[in-house]
């Protein structure tokens, strides 16, 4: 849950505004949280009748004395375990502010629930025990505040009473965790020495803390400002859905920032179309006149028919997101199993979702330590940075600039498994979206299929070095083209002097390498083409790429002969190469050839002619429909 | 429609009384309060860039109302009747342009007031509802070792789960509130239940952003909470605004109004001389008395609502 709270004013029955604050309660376990949430809502006269009194006769009743904290431990199970066991949202007010608490546990186990509370919060409150100091917890807490970029930072020095209202040591903690979040970049509100057991402090300066100048918590907290206007930031709509409910079709989705009014232009990302707002339809009345803002779900009819999808983003055309396929991330992790490099993920980013390998884990932090630990992996609770590489485009927005479009969720096996914001975006595709109005070819494809008797296809043959690629490409082009038909061979190596000579062989270059030969590939068999595509192509995320990229036109071809008799053909001489150490990136002596699982021809070159091999091919275009059977043929049996 | 709110009923003489009332406190048509806030539909054909409260309350519900709608296969609204759950289906409605595109589930414990069954009647045809009412199994059937009160209730949660397993629904949407109870403070927006229906309240998948978890396990399913971030003053405020119609038993009568409304036998009504939503306001700004003290359940032992969480109970 994440409201936005563009100048919040919850209405009354007085007509009264009030700016509604979020914040979050974080520290050691044991440094009195929940004691400090009880004495706050006692001291702003939020308790129910009644509440206090109960919960002190429960108390009676099970022979402890009364804790302020046992307001919180509503539930019969916190109680039992002694412990707070996750995010609860209780409101209360200052002056000024209505206070939207986020109590967050500190119990290390419960840390993701804490993660959960504080990314919604305004604001935060870090307590320190005066007699304990600053602990480790403190400053993983303090850490995560700066990583989910909580600005608002008061420090509350808990427990004074404890040190006999000691100036001394609060001036000692209160350095050491000023220079702490100074070096986080978190300059603290407020330090505050505080009993919340007694009471100072938390809405009175009392004389026991009389050598203190400075605000209250309820002060401190009556100053908070709420969350900065969305409005003026660039309109970001991320389509929720596209509803046919009657002859309107609506567009449907919650501005994230900035506006919109019937009439705008707007840009569609990723694919960069370009529209007109016809209307801003409504309901009980429709359609609306007025200009629509950040955090307003509405629904929207566009001046011609395009085709729009769940996840894409509507912009105004001068000021759209970033389309990309690679971006920087850092992150919290909150799964068991530690993210490492070549992790498949489910990326989310508003209703965009996309498949994802991680690239690169560049850094590795544990909040507790703030030292980087190995590069390898990211545990849970742990945060980093990492570069992700994306199966299909994402418009984003760097975290800095749109603070809602900025961050995205990880999913493993359909569970949320982390969370991070955008650092950088890789924009090599189409950084300044343009006005794309693709030309239709002077031929229909009919006419071409006539022709050249078959359809478009894209045949992809992967397989290991001197695995007979190339050679039963080669064969079958010349089967083709003998046959009237129009193949076109796209070898991997060849491309790589022209097309892709600025890619190296890093596993993102890879990637890259793999998508530009599916996209011209499918141009190709779009165009009525069959193009054969002879790629070592290992990783079996790129060909996923491809196979999306070409859709019902792709034909996978495993090459499978043995790598012994690979290595033993080598007939440029890489293996050799590669055995001496001379070739790095060298698939085929490692064990990093990922096999198809689910290619449409298995073929083993040490087992049959070339021939052989190629009338395989054919059959197998015949079979799925790319060759049309010999009409005469036909015509001759009847 | 030139009133603040409609209230139902079908008598006659109710709603004249009702009406009555309301002109005399609203100050009738073009009165002071007609003054201060316009009616829904004028409302919304003019909105001002900003928002206010409720508009952001209404716009979080919609978001939600649609990511359920698209990310599940087959969905179903709770509707009790209540002042929430109607407010939900008005939202329902806003999200997907006057329809409910899902049907609107009542797992009928046969035990309501009267009014509440003549309202669902009225408006499951003025609303367009597909609306599918589902018996509740007979008493004896359920646990014995609770309390009167809540033994009663879990009743419901055994008809939802028949009712469930009857549609294999993935997705059930429900009108509870953080602000209600503490037990309901800890929910999720999107919350899976597990076979059995039940709740773990120890292993919550996160969430955050607005990124809700959508994948139930085989055979679970979502509760889906659009109006958890609501609380009792904004559903009657946006009730007013929104003119959502309301089962009369809310208001005064004789001293006493229902702040809550559950089967007859477990619900009681509350001290009050509060006739009108205005006064209804009015009333919440100074009372701290919790919403659900007339829900003779939340009484009976301080963990009978927690147990009754943990089977699945809303």
């Amino acid at each position: 849950m994440n409201m936005i709270v563009t100048p919040a004013s919850p209405a009354t029955p007085n007509g009264t505004t009030r700016p509604q604050v979020r914040i979050v309660i974080v520290g050691h376990v044991d440094h009195g949280k929940s004691t400090l949430v009880g004495r706050l809502l006692h001291e702003t006269g939020s308790l129910p009748d009644g509440k206090l009194e109960m919960l002190k006769a429960v108390s009676a009743r099970r022979g402890m004395p009364f804790e302020w904290s046992f307001l919180l431990d509503a539930l019969q199970t916190e109680r039992d375990q002694g412990i707070t066991i996750d995010t609860t949202q209780i409101r209360f007010r200052t002056n000024s502010r209505d206070i939207v608490l986020i109590d967050a546990p500190g119990h290390a186990e419960f840390l993701r629930n804490m993660i959960t509370g504080a990314s919604q919060a305004d604001g935060a409150v870090l307590i320190i025990d005066a007699l304990e100091g600053v602990r480790d917890q403190t400053r993983r807490h303090g850490y995560l505040l700066h990583l989910l970029g909580v600005k608002q930072v008061a420090v509350v020095v808990n427990k004074m009473d404890r040190v006999d209202f000691s100036a001394e040591r609060f001036k000692e903690i209160s350095d050491e965790i000023s220079a702490h979040l100074q070096g986080l970049g978190v300059k603290p509100t407020a330090v505050i020495p505080i009993s919340a057991r007694d009471g100072d402090g938390v809405a009175e300066r009392t004389d026991r803390i009389g050598w203190y100048k400075g605000p209250t918590v309820v002060e401190a907290l009556d100053r908070l400002e709420p969350a900065r206007p969305l409005e003026a930031l660039a309109l970001r709509l991320p389509v929720q859905a596209i509803y046919k409910f009657d002859d309107r079709r609506i567009v449907a989705g919650r501005i994230e920032s900035g506006s919109l009014v019937a009439g705008d232009e707007i840009v569609i990302m990723p694919a960069g179309k370009i529209a007109r707002i016809k209307t801003v339809e409504s309901w009980p009345v429709t359609p609306v006149a007025g200009r629509q803002g950040a955090g307003r779900s509405v629904g929207i009819t566009l001046d011609r028919e395009l085709f729009v999808e769940r996840g894409d983003i509507i912009a105004h055309a001068n000021s759209a997101p970033r389309e990309t396929r690679r971006l920087r991330a850092r992150i919290f992790w909150l799964h068991d199993k530690p993210l490492a490099k070549g992790d498949q993920l489910l990326v989310r980013c508003g209703p965009k979702e996309s498949r994802a390998t991680v690239v690169a884990i560049e850094k590795a932090v544990d909040p507790g330590e703030l030292s980087s630990v190995e590069n390898k992996a990211i545990g849970r609770n742990h945060v980093g940075e990492i570069d992700i590489s994306l199966s299909n485009p994402i418009a984003t927005d760097p975290y800095t600039e749109n603070p809602r479009t900025g961050r995205l969720v990880i999913e493993v096996s359909g569970r949320i498994a982390g969370g991070g914001l955008v650092l950088s975006v890789d924009a090599g595709q189409r950084a300044v979206p343009v006005d794309i109005v693709p030309v239709e070819s002077a031929l229909r494809p009919d006419e071409r299929s006539a022709r050249y008797q078959h359809n478009g296809a894209v045949v992809w043959l992967t397989g290991l070095p001197a695995s007979g690629k190339s050679t039963l490409a080669k064969a079958l082009e010349r089967r083709l083209f003998s046959n009237g038909g129009s193949p076109i061979l796209l070898d991997g190596d060849t491309l790589r002097a022209g097309l892709n000579s600025d890619l190296g062989f890093s596993t993102a270059d890879r990637s890259e390498n793999i998508r530009r030969l599916a996209e011209m590939a499918t141009h190709l068999a779009r165009n009525g083409h069959i193009a054969i595509v002879a790629a070592v192509s290992p990783a079996r995320e790129d060909r996923a790429t491809a196979r999306r990229i070409a859709d019902t036109s792709f034909r996978e071809i495993h090459v499978a002969t043995p790598a012994g008799i690979c290595e033993e053909r080598d007939p440029k001489g890489h293996y050799k190469k590669a055995r001496a150490g001379a070739l790095a990136s060298f698939t085929g002596i490692g064990n990093d050839y990922e096999r198809p699982e689910a290619a449409e021809l298995v073929i083993d070159t040490s087992t049959r002619t070339v021939a052989e091999a190629a009338d395989e091919i054919e059959q197998m275009l015949k079979t799925t429909g790319v060759l049309f059977d010999e009409v005469v043929d036909l015509a001759a049996n009847i | 429609m030139h009133r603040n709110y409609r209230i139902f009923a079908s008598k006659r003489k109710v709603a004249e009384m009702h009406l009555l009332k309301d002109s005399s406190t609203a100050g009738g048509p073009g009165g002071p309060a007609l003054a201060k806030r316009a009616p829904a539909q004028e409302f919304s054909a003019d909105l001002a860039p900003s928002m206010d409260h409720l508009d952001q309350l209404e716009a979080q519900s919609i978001y939600i109302f649609r990511e359920a709608f698209g990310r599940l296969k087959k969905i179903a609204l709770l509707w009790s009747l209540g002042k929430d759950s109607n407010v939900m289906i008005w939202l329902a409605r806003k999200a997907f342009f006057g329809r409910l595109p899902f049907p609107a589930l009542h797992v009928d414990t046969g035990k309501k007031f009267p009014e509440m069954y003549r309202f669902r009647d009225h408006y499951g045809k003025e609303w367009d509802l597909d609306l599918r009412v589902e018996p509740c199994p007979p008493i004896d059937a359920v646990d014995p070792t609770l309390p009167p009160a809540a033994r009663s209730a879990a009743r419901k949660t055994e008809g939802l789960k028949m009712a469930l397993g009857k549609y294999g629904f993935d997705g059930l949407i429900a009108g509870i509130r953080r602000d209600e109870e503490a037990t309901r403070a800890k929910e999720r927006v999107f919350s899976p239940r597990g076979l059995e229906g039940n709740w773990d309240v120890r292993d919550q998948p996160p969430e955050f952003w607005d990124h809700f978890n959508a994948s139930p396990p085989q055979g679970a399913h979502l509760r889906i909470h659009p109006i958890l971030h609501w609380t009792e003053s904004d559903i009657w405020a946006y009730t007013k605004r929104e003119n959502i119609p309301i089962i009369p038993l809310y208001l005064s009568q004789n001293g006493k109004r229902y702040r809550s409304l559950g089967d007859q036998d477990i619900t009681n009504p509350v001290a009050s001389n509060a006739s009108n939503i205005d006064e209804i306001l009015i009333e919440l700004e100074q009372t701290k008395v919790p919403e659900r003290s007339g829900r003779a359940l939340d009484h009976e032992t301080e963990d009978a609502f927690e147990r009754l969480r943990v089977a699945g109970y809303l």
